[in-house]
Formats: C-alpha cells, structure tokens, sequence
C-alpha cells in the first residue's frame, strides 16, 4: 500500500489550503510542522513516488530513476558548463526531494558565517551580505532539527563507526594535526525511532534502502499524513502561481501526472522547489502587475546563485581501500572551515570523506579525459581513498538563473539557465583544498594524487536570498517575500550566503522555525 | 554477453559482422565470470573489420593493458546498438574509413604508438566523441569490469557492516571516540 492511499485529501477549489511546493528537506519539513498545528497542506511534488524498496545499488540505474534530468542549460566559466553543460545540478526529482539523494552530513553554521558582510568586509565583485537572523536565532531550531534527525555526535548519538575511507582521511589527519571523526551525520548509528542502523551498503547517493538516512520520504511526510491533514500529490509539476487584483496569490496551476493542467487554490503558498527550479517557477509566473516574476520587485530572483566551492581530492596506495564500502561521506575535518584571510581567500571550507563506484568514477574523475594517465587512476580503483572539499562560495549578482530564451520542457515552459563564474574567492580556495587534501594522503603514503573538478552542483543556494531590506533581497528572516505576504520561500534558495558547511541541516531548521511563524500569522489572520 | 562458442546463428547473420576472441588470462576475476575461454558477439549494423576497429580504438582511449578484449567488446555492441540510427551509423563507418585510408589501408595493422598519433590528431572531432562518450559509461558499468577493478557493485545491497567496511589493516585503528561505534556497541 502506498503512504499516500489513506491520506486526506482536499478539493481543487478549497482555498483555506497552504500549498507546498516540493517535498524535500524544506518542503517535507515545512508541511509535517504546519500539519502537526492542525494546518491543512496539499504538497504538490513534481517527481514520482519511489519507495525505499525501489530504490537501485546500480549508480547510473538509480541517476535514470531518481535525478531530476528535465532540460536546463547553462552558461558562464565554471568548468560544469563544458563538461555536463545540460546537466548543472545533481538533484532529485522524486517524492522527498534530494533528502533521498544526500549524503546525510548535518554541520551547524557558525555564528560568523550568518554575517559575512561584517566578518568578511566587502569582498570585490561579490555581492555579500550580512543575513538577517543570527546563529543565535536560529539555535534553538538546530538543536529541533537535530534531534528529529538523529544527527551523530550530538544530543547523545553516538557517532558512526568510521570505514576503509575514513581510516585513511583519519591517518593523514593526524599527520597534518588536523582533527578528524566520523561526522555529524543524520544517518542511524543504532536502530532509533522505528529506523534501522547504517549497514554501510555504500549507497547513500542512490537513496538508503534500509532507512538509516533521514530523508523526508519516509519521515516528515508519513508524519504529515498520519495527521490528517496533509494531502501528498507526486507528479505534480508546477507551472505558475496566480495572484489576485491585491497582490496576494491564490492558487497554483500545475501539470498531473497525465499532463493535464489542474489548479489549486491556496491561503498560502510556499516554494522549495531547490533553488533553480524556485526561482524559475516566481520568473514564469510573471503577470501584468508583476512583470518581473513574483516578489521580484528587487530585481533579485535568480540571483546570487551559489553552488558551493567544491572539488574532490583520489589518492591512490600500495595498500588497498575498498573506499566504496561503507557509508559515503562519514569523515569529516573542519580545521580550514574557519575564516582566516591570511590563507589567501575570505570564508573557509570542510573536507569530508566521498567515494564513487566505479561507473561514477569513470564519468567524473576527469569528464573528457582519456588515455593513460586517465585509465592509470582506473587501474587502482580498489586502492584508492577519496575526499570532497566544499566550502563559502561568494555570492555574485551575475551568478543566476534565468529562463531560456529558446529551450522549453516537456510543458512548453521555458526552462532554467544556470550561469556560473567562478569567483577569484572560490578559485583560490579550491587550490587551497586540493594542496591540503593532496598533502594529507601524501603524509600516510599516497602513490599519486587526483584532483577532481566539481561535479553537477548538490548544493544550490541563493536565488531568492533573505535580506533584512527589500531592496537586497527577496525574502525577510522567515522567508516570506518581501512583496507578497502570502508567498514564503523554504528551501535554500533562501540562503543570503553559502556558508562552508553542507545546507541541509540548515534548511530543515528555517523550516521548522518557518512554520512556526507561519502558524502564528494564521492564527492572528494576518495571512 | 559471452557466448560459449561461435554459434552458427552468427555465421548466418547476412547484415552485420561479428567479434571473436579468446580470453588472454586463464584466471583471474573475468575468466572466473567467462563460461568460456572463447568469446563471441554478433553485430547487426557493423562489419567485423569496423567492429575490430572500434575495439582497438576504444582500448587505445582508455587504455588498461589487462583488461580482457571481451570487456572493450561490450563497447562495440554498444555501439552497434546505436548504429541502428543512420547517421550514427554514416559516422562511425566513415570514421572507420578515414582510419584505414589514413593508415594507407588497414588501421589494425598500424603499430600501437602510430595509432595513438592519429587518434591525439582527432580527439574532439565528432567521431572520436562518438566513440569515447558512450564508452565511458559502457567500459565501467558492467559485471566483467566490476570483477577486474575491484568494485563490488550490487554486493554492497547487503550492507558491508559484517563484510569488511573497515577490514584495512595496513594504517593504525582511529581511537574512539573519533572513530565511532558499531551499532551493537556501546559508548
């Protein structure tokens, strides 16, 4: 029986609804939190519903199952752009979002990276900004977030126990005097909340078949509906949200899963769509009174697109590691997240255990690349260690999303652009990663060393950024428009800057903290 | 995949070719895998010769000096697969051709330093392309390539916990609590 057989469900025309946009970390978190006030939801997810036990140990199987692989095109000098030039994000288009897709690292913020404009000083050619809520703020709502994911190392779970791949980053930390353990991770180290314990199957990217991972699929949202007051449409793709002669929405016009067009009404609508989707659905919902898009007023939506800096140190040794074995990314070292200029670039960055099957190596170690040097790397996949580095992109007014000119989807809407330039920050923090993770494996013996560029972008932020005035942004500390008091953002294309550490965590608290304030605003009828 | 022998459905094939070969190692994880130490492929669009070509070509891209012919083949059938589309097959015959005519006749009989001279002078063209892109992902994601790089692909569907996630023994344990605990095992 599927989750969604018993659930609740509303008429087209009940418009005391709040319709939610996408049912990932922001979207699934958002509708459990409102549905648990008693608020009725309609979650409208563009994907289908695959289950845990659909869920495929075969990468390019399970990229055919569960990426989102809809049309995108891209511009500008990131190296994606040549590489993967249809293909700019690595994201889900099922139900639950990229939650079934993530890695599961769950690293707080730290309170200097909520305020970069202050802590960084202007940088040249970066449109940096101070958000407007603090770590403080939104403490509370980490310790929330925490808890209901099971993250390890905190609120006394225990931490992950550290495979092949984390004994190698763990050896050559300690050599460098970095400190290294196995993570925050919202993956189960013992069985808890009716979830099973991490079997390190190795498939956390192809979604987690036992459960293990928190992921929206089979958490917030089965919570939601057990309420009774939630109603999880898949196949749903959106295509615009409609307003009223005063500037409120009223409802969102979406394709089924027959393709024919429904619409929706709604009290409230929130996006967390991802943030190349979001943006692009407020563009194309322009109308004569907003012909910019939706709480586009500032000229910001789409803009400041961050994608983190990222990039991905392979060692190869005598010995071998078998890094694919074991849950993928539970290593984790902070030393260089912190901010300190004299490295040569502003903000910091984490380097974290990854690793890839052997079809996923070959397709991403060096995209284009071929002879020898190429198939040597190949040659000693079972000896090879592997770590990602991601940290602070800067967020530029000409990194954005746009619609296409030309390329439409599948409905005759046109789709994203993503342009990308490589900020001289980004660039210059990436060498620093490659130097530090390269000196690392050479210090436990390493043969020879790969630094690979990034892959199709897991992390995209920015895009619809809160900002303390309207002018700066789209959105205020809740993540309600600026323009629209109706219209919320709730994914992280609400993040006014990238932080070093991986977005979920993040993203699942202003979710939480989100529906609280919406409930409040309902309840005092201001929305 | 890997036929026990030439079979004599093959033979009849009016259209297409076919590859042939014999396994170079007698052990080891593919010849494990192999029913045979003889192996066979029928093309429906490609000739034997251009089915040859390709197979030495695409070991020439991506070249691992033992991995077995029998792997690169699957490449080849790949590619036959997309020859049933014309001007996919138009360009990898006409590559084919170029090759040989380059080679004043038959690029198979170019030594292997003389080939990767001409195919350096190519990369890029939409040819080359043709043939590396696919091959990129079809040389990998195979059984026969799992077994030969070390990569235990579905076997992971179990869970390593009880089959060696952390069995590397050549650097020191992590101490905990950095290193973390079984699920069984208490803090």
């Amino acid at each position: 029986m599927a989750m969604t057989d018993k659930q609740h469900t509303y008429s087209h025309d009940d418009d005391s609804v709040v319709v939610i946009i996408g049912s990932g970390a922001g979207g699934g978190t958002l509708a459990n939190e409102l549905a648990q006030q008693g608020i009725d939801v309609v979650v409208l997810e563009a994907g289908k519903l695959h289950t845990r036990s659909d869920f495929l140990a075969d990468e390019w199987a399970s990229f055919a199952q569960l990426a989102w692989l809809d049309k995108r095109t891209t511009s500008g000098s990131f190296r994606l752009a040549q590489d993967f030039p249809n293909l700019p994000a690595w994201i889900v288009k099922s139900v639950g979002g990229t939650t079934v897709h993530w890695a599961g690292a769950s690293l707080r913020f730290q309170p200097h990276e909520f305020q970069a404009l202050t802590a960084y000083g202007a940088v040249a050619d970066a449109n940096l900004l101070d958000w407007p809520l603090s770590y403080a703020d939104l403490a509370p709502y980490y310790d929330n977030a925490e808890r209901r994911m099971g993250v390890t190392r905190t609120h006394d779970n225990k931490g992950l126990p550290g495979n092949n791949n984390f004994k190698v980053m763990h050896a050559g930390a300690e050599k460098l005097g970095y400190s290294c353990n196995t993570g925050h991770m919202a993956i189960n180290s013992e069985n808890r909340n009716g979830r099973a314990a991490c079997q390190q199957r190795g498939f956390c990217f192809q979604g987690c078949k036992v459960g293990a991972k928190w992921s929206t699929l089979y958490t917030e949202l089965p919570e939601a509906i057990a309420t009774g007051h939630m109603e999880l449409r898949a196949e749903s793709h959106v295509a615009r949200i409609e307003h009223d002669d005063t500037g409120r929405v009223t409802a969102v016009v979406y394709f089924d899963a027959e393709g024919n067009e429904q619409r929706q009404k709604a009290r409230l609508v929130a996006v967390a769509g991802n943030s190349i989707e979001t943006p692009r659905l407020l563009l194309n919902s322009a109308s004569s009174r907003f012909p910019d898009g939706l709480a586009n007023g500032s000229g910001q939506v789409g803009r400041n697109y961050m994608r983190h800096m990222t990039g991905s140190v392979y060692a190869t040794f005598d010995e071998p590691v078998h890094m694919y074995r074991g849950t993928t990314m539970a290593g984790i070292i902070s030393d260089e997240s912190r901010h300190d200029p004299s490295r040569g670039f502003v903000g910091g960055y984490e380097m974290e255990t990854l690793a890839l099957g052997l079809p996923f190596m070959a397709a991403f170690l060096d995209p284009g690349a071929w002879g020898s040097r190429f198939t040597g790397a190949l040659d000693q996949y079972d000896h090879m260690a592997g770590m990602w580095l991601v940290g602070e992109d800067m967020p530029r007014d000409t990194n954005r999303i746009t619609l296409s000119d030309a390329a439409k989807d599948q409905y005759g809407l046109p789709v994203a652009n993503v342009h990308y330039d490589d900020h001289p920050n980004d660039v210059a923090m990436r060498e620093h990663g490659y130097r530090q993770g390269s000196e690392l494996y050479r210090a436990v013996g390493a043969r020879d060393i790969y630094e690979v560029p990034p892959y199709p972008s897991t992390h995209n932020l920015g895009t619809c950024r809160m900002s303390e005035r309207a002018e700066d942004g789209v959105c205020n500390a809740y993540g309600q428009s600026h323009e629209i008091a109706n219209l919320f953002i709730s994914d992280g294309s609400q993040f006014t800057t990238s932080a070093a550490e991986n977005p979920t965590l993040t993203i699942v608290s202003l979710a939480i903290r989100q529906a609280e304030h919406i409930g409040q605003l309902m309840r005092e009828g201001a929305v | 995949m890997l036929t026990t022998s030439l079979t004599r459905r093959v033979f009849l094939k009016s259209s297409g070719g076919v590859l042939a070969g014999t396994l170079a190692l007698a052990s080891g994880p593919i010849a494990l895998l192999a029913p045979s130490r003889s192996w066979a492929m029928s093309l429906d669009h490609l000739s034997s010769h251009e089915g040859e070509v390709l197979l030495a070509m695409t070991r020439q891209i991506f070249p691992h000096s033992e991995l077995e012919d029998a792997v690169y083949a699957l490449t080849v059938k790949d590619q036959d697969r997309r020859a049933a589309d014309s001007e996919t097959l138009d360009l990898l015959q006409q590559g084919v051709a170029e090759l040989d005519a380059a080679a004043g006749g038959d690029w198979l009989s170019l030594a292997e330093t003389e080939r990767l001279v001409q195919l350096e002078a190519m990369a890029g063209s939409a040819f080359f392309e043709q043939v590396r892109g696919p091959a990129i992902v079809t040389l990998y994601d195979n059984p026969l390539a799992y077994a030969h790089f070390g990569y235990q692909g579905s076997e992971g569907n179990a869970g390593y916990l009880q089959r060696g996630f952390n069995d590397l023994t050549w650097l020191p344990d992590p101490p905990k609590p950095a290193g973390g605990y079984l699920p069984n095992e208490s803090v």
